[in-house]
């Protein structure tokens, strides 16, 4: 790989690696005929995001066909090269991004003004590719806006707030700061702000709705948007089914992956139990039996359409599937689940119904059974 | 002259005296070298020379000269003693080192020779605070035998060059490796640190290089932590020279312009770590 960024790029480039650094620990880099893929995944694989650059983002840009190269890089290292963005637009005039296998180091070079050179030499390691399978083009509902727009939306949140609520009609959405359910309610805190149809340049909702999902990943997103100045657009159909935030031009596109509550799965589990009382409580083995990548992903247990139930009025199918990278890391991932408040939140609803025979089963177990009746 | 000449009184026993109209033109240069507590003051005719050194390895000059001092009396030929700098500076910023124009905190430093305070008298808008700091037994400095006959490399660059290397420099990596050299890559600072290694090249024909001149090819090594705290003295500069000699010692020598525009000189030697093979 041989890729050369200039001018304005270079600080688009810049503000890509520190959106992702709002996302996960590592950089997945991967040079690909249609541009230069840079993605991460945060640990507990609820969110997920891909920055593609096109060829024409660059000034140069090769890839070498015979010899397919992916890598994953700590994000705090490649961060690092990209530090201070208010210096790297003053002084940089060209960014050099190259793959030296032989030596098995990512070089990032820096043409800076007065001729100064920085050149980095960024160990890897190989990696497995990594991509969410989405399909944000069946989503019920999009809407687009200029990034000013969330911006000053997501302002009136403190940034200690983890959720937040998206809640849409036909012609106005809220936005909701979600209190936890332990929370003290003489203590907590409600925000909400309503923006109307107008103030966005695209509004469409085929189905009123209210999803949650995490606002640190939005707020990194937007960091690149409000830079680069393009308008967001968000994509989604209903509780625990993803939203996908994309932002994109003629040389790139930006998509965040990120799960969202299902809230009403206490509402649905009990209308499927009704509906299907036989087919409810899976053996705990199916589980094992069972496709192990499709579980990993908490998002997308929820999503998944339960094997003997009846095929839904609603057909679409937002999936979101990662692909996993190595053994290590899925055992690693069924060991322990990787962030116990989003599963709290996943699955605190499931856990009241006393209807749920198994409650004491581990929380993985939960995660499998409860994709299995929630539709 | 604001200070209160009360004090001018017993002025003939002291073995030195020093005024400043603004205290900051002494305050700002010694903070550029603050990085251990002692520090050996030594005066002559010329001025005021305050050194500071660390694990034998790093040593700091402040050169302040004597006609940055509104008044500069010495009764001997070299006056020395050693103080607690980090007092020292709590003192000379009494009043709160305030940057506002305008306002500004005289100093008269008085010394009475050997076993005897340092008495400061310090004023700023009519109040008066004397501060007397008990003086050490000075100590010898170190000798770095640092020659100018002695000297194979030697850049000038502009600070500003150098200021955003030192604040983006990798400090995973434990020390930092100067090349000097007259081909490529001329002057190359580099670091080894946890994600991997970064260079930092200077062409010799930028803009920001005043002067270039080396001889021969040279790469030392030089422990990060010992020069992490040149980098306050090249924060208040303007411009520095960078040397090394024949043993590899490193000489940064950083060229300070007051808030009067006057100018003072710090410097910084320091000890090459072991060779280790290059990379």
């Amino acid at each position: 790989m041989d890729c050369v960024a200039t001018g304005g790029n270079v600080k688009a480039l810049a503000k890509a690696i520190h959106s992702l650094s709002k996302i996960g620990e590592e950089l997945y880099l991967e040079p690909q005929d249609n541009g230069l893929a840079l993605r991460s995944v945060n640990s507990s694989r609820s969110a997920f995001a891909c920055f593609l650059l096109s060829p024409l983002f660059f000034q140069r840009y090769r890839t070498d066909p015979d010899h397919s190269f992916r890598c994953k890089i700590p994000i705090k290292s490649v961060q690092a090269v990209f530090k201070s963005i208010s210096s790297l637009e003053r002084s940089v005039e060209k960014c050099h991004i190259q793959m030296n296998s032989e030596k098995n180091r990512l070089t990032v070079a820096l043409h800076c003004k007065h001729g100064l050179l920085k050149t980095h030499n960024l160990s890897y390691q190989d990696s497995e590719s990594l991509q969410a399978v989405f399909d944000k083009e069946s989503c019920a509902n999009v809407l687009r806006a200029q990034p000013r727009l969330l911006v000053d939306a997501v302002l009136h949140f403190p940034l200690s707030q983890e959720e937040v609520t998206v809640s849409v009609k036909s012609d106005r959405v809220w936005l909701r700061n979600r209190v936890e359910d332990d929370a003290d309610p003489s203590r907590a805190m409600m925000t909400e702000l309503c923006l109307s149809a107008e103030e966005f340049d695209h509004f469409s909702i085929g189905a009123e709705t209210s999803i949650t999902f995490c606002l640190k990943e939005l707020r990194g997103l937007l960091v690149f948007a409000e830079s680069s100045g393009l308008p967001i657009s968000v994509f989604f159909s209903q509780p625990g089914s993803p939203v996908v935030l994309n932002v994109s031009d003629s040389v790139l596109e930006v998509n965040f992956v990120l799960a969202t509550l299902s809230e009403g799965l206490s509402a649905s589990w009990t209308k499927a139990t009704k509906n299907s009382s036989a087919k409810t409580t899976p053996p705990p083995d199916d589980f094992m039996s069972d496709d192990m990548d499709s579980y990993l992903i908490a998002m997308e247990t929820s999503e998944l359409p339960g094997p003997s139930v009846d095929p839904q009025p609603c057909t679409i199918n937002h999936r979101m599937q990662l692909g996993s990278e190595s053994e290590e890391e899925e055992e690693e991932q069924i060991d322990r689940p990787p962030n116990k408040k989003f599963c709290s939140v996943f699955f605190g609803s499931v856990l009241h119904n006393s209807q749920l025979t198994n409650q004491t089963v581990q929380r993985q177990q939960v995660l499998a059974s409860d994709s299995e009746d929630e539709q | 002259m604001p200070l209160s000449t009360q004090s001018q009184a017993g002025d003939e026993q002291y073995v030195l005296v020093a005024s400043l109209d603004n205290v900051r033109n002494l305050s700002n240069i010694l903070k550029a070298i603050t990085f251990r507590e002692h520090a050996i003051f030594n005066a002559t005719k010329n001025g005021l020379k305050v050194t500071v050194e660390d694990s034998k390895c790093l040593q700091a000059n402040a050169f302040i000269q004597a006609d940055i001092f509104q008044e500069f009396t010495i009764k001997e030929d070299s006056v020395g003693f050693q103080v607690n700098l980090t007092v020292l500076l709590d003192c000379l910023t009494i009043f709160g080192g305030s940057t506002v124009p305008g306002v500004s905190t005289a100093l008269k430093m008085c010394y009475n020779g050997y076993g005897y305070p340092l008495t400061l008298f310090l004023e700023e808008g009519g109040v008066v605070t004397v501060c007397k700091i008990n003086t050490q037994e000075p100590e010898e400095p170190l000798d770095f035998d640092f020659c100018s006959t002695n000297v194979t490399n030697k850049v000038i660059l502009q600070s500003d060059s150098l200021k955003e290397a030192f604040s983006e420099l990798d400090m995973t990596s434990e020390i930092l490796q100067i090349t000097m050299s007259p081909s490529q890559p001329y002057f190359r600072l580099s670091t080894f640190g946890n994600s991997g290694n970064a260079h930092y090249d200077y062409p010799k024909d930028s803009d920001m290089m005043e002067l270039f001149q080396c001889t021969k090819t040279q790469t030392n090594r030089y422990k990060m932590s010992l020069l992490k705290p040149s980098t306050k003295a090249l924060a208040l500069s303007c411009k520095v020279s960078v040397r090394t000699d024949s043993r590899g010692f490193l000489s940064l020598q950083y060229l300070v312009r007051n808030d009067e525009g006057q100018i003072c000189f710090v410097e910084y030697y320091c000890c090459p770590d072991e060779e280790v093979e290059e990379e």
